[in-house]
């Protein structure tokens, strides 16, 4: 009976012991937190992408609450997640324009050719440090899929020798325009419907020399476009996005077809 | 305190039978020259001509623009056709001098006029070697006039002119070193003034004996210069390779040659040295190889600098052989060279060679990649003693901290020696420059 109530009374007095030091422990190496950093995270996608160019989602949520980023930091929410961390901010809400990436480049497998034939790493990248370019034209699509590689949201394909986005699955993360070599991909506002699928700089005839599927920066569109919106420069259609209205004017005349509803 | 080889390395077959016993001819090329404005390491140069203008050979059609940069001076004379962006034989679109060739190399008034370089104080030799635009001819492009007046000239101890050519196919130094074996030693005594504590040291791979008696003829008479004839090995010719041997001392992270006490020349660089001050003559030409199987005179030339290289492969070298197919053409040997997707492109002042590789060399350097075998063949034979096989694993892994701060991959000199070895023919140097490429990228951000 004796030897119960001891070892009943030592287990007690231990407890209490180590009761008090975690009762101190938790005082003394207590961490302020901002209960804000969860409710900022809570309305993050969560997916750790990297797109905003932080660790994951809850560095950027304590950025957002340090007021190192702004409440847009994260390039792949949406509107409402936007809204209601301006909320917990205590700031006005901003308007955020969603966008899709967009491959400059049609000059897949059937538009152009081979110029020489690569043996190496499959990436762009690699090959892009060879120098010049594998197929005929000098600013087109490589074809290995540097893009596809780094997206997070399987949103972007290569077929037929060139990447395409597809744009129900694409964020608009634009991870795969920094990864991109040959800067062909675009962030294009959602809700446009033309864009041009080229990216070469050269002259007409030499266009199409190399491909069948250039920009031969004959301006038809420009004259087109009732709304200034469409430009050439450098022998090449550009677009811009804050005056085009999306009347397609300028894809039903264009001569190579290159200007595409997206 | 010499050893008698660097670590690592490897053998691979010099192939350097087909040109090695050709004379050097001159080239005078006959198409339009083009000068791209960044031969150089550093700032490109900046224009001083404009379209329309006369120019004579010789004279200085773009300025070094800032400290680390060099003159361009025209190799022909003609008119300015154009200043606008060309490719090069990297690759790359670069803004470029075209000039209208006329045939007639007229140069300018004062060239060739003989100076005694011991009259010359240093800085007088340095103004000479700036303004004839000389930069270090092997490959590299460094300008000479900065790699000549390191903060403690007074602490070098070697000065190396590298008649090394470790690569394959190359064998223009070789012709440079038996046919003007007196000019190189003249250059390298040139560049003793400059540091008074140096000795003067050729190092030549022994598998050039002509060219080893001719520079130790040359160098007979002359006091305080010698010649170092090494095993061959390649890369011999790397900077830290040559350090090793010669100062018996390796290159730690961040060292440059001139913190060993070095200075490290190519031998072309240093005849162009000997001609500049001594002969007033500006960068005009340098000796160039075109080599390899398909073509069907291999030689050795003297060419002006902006040739297209469709001229020299299809003029001076006779062309391809006859029923063989050029498969490949590389700007520069097999283990360092870049393959080329067209011949319309000009040679600039780094360039030395044009190998021209047929079918059966092609394919024999293409087999199929595997995985790799963990064999560590790599490790042993990596020159600067890294280890190519963790870093590729770090590279592909995108792990670039690791790559970068535990592997120390960013010393890697691209020689390709890892490549050459790996019985799974995995493409390590190519993975390695792209790795490279990419952590500068994000560094200057």
């Amino acid at each position: 009976m004796q030897g119960i109530i001891i070892a009943t009374l030592v287990v007690a007095v231990i407890g209490l012991i180590i009761g008090i030091a975690l009762v101190a422990a938790g005082k003394t190496f207590h961490v302020e937190t901002d209960e804000r950093v969860d409710r900022v995270r809570e309305n993050l996608p969560g997916n750790n992408c990297g797109a905003c160019g932080y660790a994951g989602c809850d560095a950027v949520a304590d950025a957002i609450v340090r007021g190192e980023a702004p409440v847009d930091a994260c390039p792949v929410n949406s509107q409402e997640a936007v809204k209601k961390i301006s909320t917990v901010m205590g700031v006005k809400s901003v308007e955020i324009v969603k966008k899709v990436a967009f491959v400059r480049c049609a000059g897949d497998c059937d538009s152009t050719s081979e110029k020489c034939n690569y043996v190496g790493i499959n990436d762009c990248r690699a090959a892009a440090l060879a120098g010049i370019s594998i197929w005929e034209c000098d600013y087109g699509c490589y074809g290995f899929g540097s893009c596809v590689s780094v997206c997070d949201y399987d949103a972007i394909h290569v077929k037929n020798g060139v990447a395409i986005v597809d744009k129900e699955k694409c964020m608009g993360c634009g991870k795969c325009a920094a990864a991109c070599p040959r800067k062909l991909i675009e962030l294009i506002p959602e809700g446009k419907k033309v864009a041009v699928r080229c990216s070469n700089h050269d002259r007409g005839p030499d266009v199409k020399k190399v491909c069948s599927a250039g920009c031969i920066g004959c301006k038809v569109c420009m004259k087109q476009c009732e709304h200034e919106a469409i430009q050439v420069e450098g022998n090449l259609a550009h677009i811009d996005y804050e005056k085009c209205v999306g009347c397609e004017k300028c894809a039903e005349k264009c001569v190579a077809k290159i200007i595409t509803e997206l | 305190m010499s050893r008698k080889t660097f670590w690592g390395g490897v053998h691979p077959n010099d192939q350097k039978e087909f040109s090695r016993d050709v004379p050097y001819q001159v080239y005078l090329p006959k198409g339009e020259m083009v000068f791209p404005l960044n031969q150089h390491i550093g700032k490109p140069a900046k224009p001083v001509v404009q379209k329309g203008d006369a120019v004579l050979a010789g004279q200085l059609i773009a300025e070094a623009d800032g400290f680390v940069s060099a003159n361009i001076v025209s190799s022909c004379s003609g008119t300015v056709k154009d200043i606008k962006p060309r490719r090069t034989v990297m690759g790359t679109m670069a803004l470029s001098i075209i000039i209208d060739n006329d045939g007639q190399f007229t140069p300018v008034q004062g060239i060739g006029a003989k100076t005694d370089y011991t009259t010359l104080s240093g800085q007088e030799i340095l103004a000479r070697i700036k303004a004839a635009g000389i930069v270090g001819l092997g490959g590299a492009g460094f300008p000479t006039h900065v790699k000549l007046a390191p903060k403690n000239a007074s602490e070098i101890k070697y000065v190396i002119a590298n008649g090394a050519e470790c690569e394959p196919y190359i064998t223009c130094d070789d012709q440079l070193m038996r046919t003007y074996a007196e000019e190189i030693v003249t250059g390298l005594k040139i560049m003793l003034t400059l540091f008074p504590k140096a000795e003067g040291v050729i190092l030549i791979e022994q598998n050039k004996p002509e060219a080893i008696e001719a520079m130790q003829k040359a160098c007979s008479a002359k006091a305080n210069v010698r010649v170092l004839a090494v095993p061959v090995k390649y890369p011999q010719g790397g900077e830290r390779s040559i350090i090793s041997v010669v100062a018996g001392r390796e290159l730690k992270l961040g060292m440059l040659p001139a913190d060993a006490g070095c200075v490290v020349d190519n031998v072309s660089t240093v005849r162009a040295v000997y001609r500049a001050v001594c002969e007033s003559e500006p960068l005009m030409e340098k000796g160039f190889t075109v080599s390899g199987d398909a073509v069907a005179h291999p030689c050795n030339l003297m060419i002006r600098i902006g040739t297209s290289c469709r001229e020299l492969v299809e003029e001076a070298a006779g062309g391809i052989k006859e029923g063989m197919e050029a498969k490949k053409v590389l700007c520069g040997g097999p283990m360092m060279g870049i393959a080329m997707a067209g011949l319309d492109v000009p040679v600039n002042k780094s360039n030395n060679a044009l190998t021209v590789l047929g079918e059966d060399e092609v394919e024999l350097a293409e087999p199929e990649m595997t995985s790799c075998l963990r064999c560590g063949r790599c490790n042993q034979v990596c020159p600067l003693g890294l280890t190519p096989q963790m870093m590729a694993v770090a590279a592909e892994r995108k792990n670039y901290e690791r790559y970068e701060k535990k592997l120390y991959g960013l010393e890697c000199i691209a020689c390709g020696s890892c490549t050459y070895i790996c019985p799974a023919k995995r493409p390590l140097m190519q993975l390695f420059k792209q790795t490279k490429a990419e952590i500068m990228a994000a560094k200057r951000k």
